[in-house]
């Protein structure tokens, strides 16, 4: 976060030379990284590279594959990007450049990835065959494949679907198994033999998970149950942790039309603001005692709960049939202050560095709105066939992301 | 606006070739068939995945429900599958909706008009 400017433009510079040296596509153009990002084009597997300060669509990437639910991870000079295809494609993109430099196949059916803290690991996520593949970041070498086995009584020997996948300070990677109620540590500290930690009866049907923004606390939410698994991994010996257990206090739950995803930066201060399963209400829980301290009524089910880089805002998206809102929340207050209609099928939010303004793209809309968060005020709308995930480079600095 | 215009241009012809194939209970509108290709392809495909080669949920090729009767698929479709992430999807469609979709997954199912993408 504290880069210089020289140190920004050597960045730069670098990242030119190199893309010039594999084949000059794009004119290179004397820019920094910081205010890079992309939008997924998930009908047409493109990915649109665009400028949060000129609020404008700079180029495409094309010929990504099947990026239904795809997710974008960042290296660390912030201009190259790690593109996960559901199709279990994953493929380095230069964003100054805007071209694919690498791409390998590396599973049948993909759900993300992360990178690792140092920048050398990508790791991808794989639901078929179930488990995590790590690679080398420079050339999408593979470094190591980590199987997610486990036994079940007459059954040996079955592979889990892998979710919520984040890296953690060292070379390790933690992730949930939806199928075997699991999370896993896998320590890399020496690439080819990984080290792997098991925490087994979390919970039932880990669906996603987050990182807190100091990589202190994973946090799985659990679709089989009402609650969510929590790790502390500052302990000496970590161990998980049932938290808000019981939310739904016995009431039939509501139908859960799509999966909330808990990655994004839900922490706000003292508070992690999470998704209800099966409730059109967000959690409120003190991340120092993991009490509730409440629970806010929205307008759906809420599918991304993201805060604003400061705290000051908690901006929510919903499942089908709610997806043509978004409500924000003031945290000193705890109420919704705010429901915006900015286009239909809301499928994903992402702040600027800083958080002035908000990019929300509408699928069914076949655009991407930016809005003002003092506002509220749309600033700039850019057509894009069927947007959904939207990732800005300033997640290169940040854990969990 | 533009999308939506060309979507409704395209349909009625999308719609004739769908049918040509022989439904033999009464299909909704075509509009209707337009928007529930677009709601499985977009909304059931974010876990089932787009091209609906399955993702938290399983497959939904023609091959994969080989073996499940249509019956079953529309049970499945409008009251969920407890214990499973599948929801209930009675409170947005109908039986007949859901009739026409089973039968449409298990000749494989219509891909979104281009200009509606």
């Amino acid at each position: 976060m504290n880069r210089s400017p020289l140190n920004s433009l050597i960045v730069v510079a670098a990242a030119l030379l190199a893309g010039c040296a594999a084949a000059p596509a794009v004119a290179p153009v004397a820019m920094g990284s910081g205010d890079l990002g992309v939008v997924v084009g998930r009908a047409d597997g493109t990915l649109t590279v665009v400028d949060t300060s000129r609020k404008q669509a700079l180029g495409t990437i094309a010929e990504l594959g099947d990026l239904s639910h795809a997710s974008v991870v960042y290296g660390r000079d912030g201009a190259h990007a790690y593109v996960f295809g559901r199709d279990g494609a994953l493929s380095k993109v230069n964003l100054l450049t805007r071209r694919i430099e690498v791409r390998v196949q590396q599973a049948g059916n993909s759900i993300g990835g992360a990178i690792s803290q140092d920048g050398t690991l990508v790791a991808a996520q794989n639901y078929d065959p179930g488990g995590i593949k790590v690679f080398d970041a420079k050339t999408l070498a593979l470094v190591a494949d980590i199987p997610a086995n486990y036994d079940v009584p007459g059954a040996p020997g079955k592979r889990s679907r892998v979710v919520g996948l984040a890296e953690l300070p060292g070379r390790r990677f933690i992730f949930s198994l939806f199928d075997a109620d699991q999370i896993w540590i896998a320590d890399l500290a020496t690439p080819g033999t990984p080290r792997l930690t098991r925490f087994t009866g979390i919970g039932r049907q880990p669906y996603d998970a987050l990182l807190t923004p100091d990589g202190r606390h994973y946090i799985a939410g659990l679709f089989g149950e009402d609650g969510l698994a929590m790790i502390d991994l500052w302990e000496p010996q970590p161990k998980v942790r049932r938290i808000l257990g019981g939310y739904g206090r016995g009431e039939s739950p509501l139908p859960v039309f799509k999966m909330p995803h808990l990655r994004g930066w839900a922490v706000a201060g003292r508070h992690a603001y999470l998704p209800a399963i099966g409730r059109h209400e967000v959690l409120v829980v003190d991340t120092e005692t993991w009490a509730e301290v409440a629970r806010i009524p929205v307008a759906g089910q809420p599918v991304f709960v993201m805060a604003q880089p400061d705290g000051r805002q908690v901006w929510v998206n919903f499942a089908v049939p709610d997806y043509s809102r978004v409500q924000v929340i003031d945290t000193p207050t705890r109420k919704v202050v705010k429901t915006l209609e900015p286009g239909a099928a809301v499928l994903h939010l992402e702040f600027t560095p800083k958080g002035e303004a908000v990019w929300i793209s509408s699928r069914d809309a076949n655009r991407v709105s930016v809005v003002d968060t003092t506002s509220f005020a749309t600033l700039a709308t850019l057509p894009i066939a069927a947007p959904s995930g939207i990732f800005f480079s300033s997640r290169a600095a940040r854990l969990g992301l | 606006m533009r999308a939506t215009l060309l979507l409704a241009l395209l349909a009625p012809g999308a719609a004739v070739a769908q049918t040509a194939g022989g439904a033999l209970a009464a299909s909704p509108p075509p509009e209707r068939q337009q928007a529930l290709v677009r709601l499985v392809r977009q909304d059931c495909g974010s876990c089932h995945g787009m091209k609906l080669t399955g993702g938290l949920g399983p497959p939904l090729t023609s091959a994969a429900l080989n073996d499940r009767s249509v019956e079953t698929l529309v049970a499945t479709t409008l009251y969920g599958r407890p214990g499973t992430p599948m929801p209930a999807w009675k409170s947005m469609l109908s039986e007949e909706d859901a009739t026409w979709i089973a039968r449409q997954l298990r000749a494989g199912f219509p891909e979104e008009p281009r200009a509606a993408r």
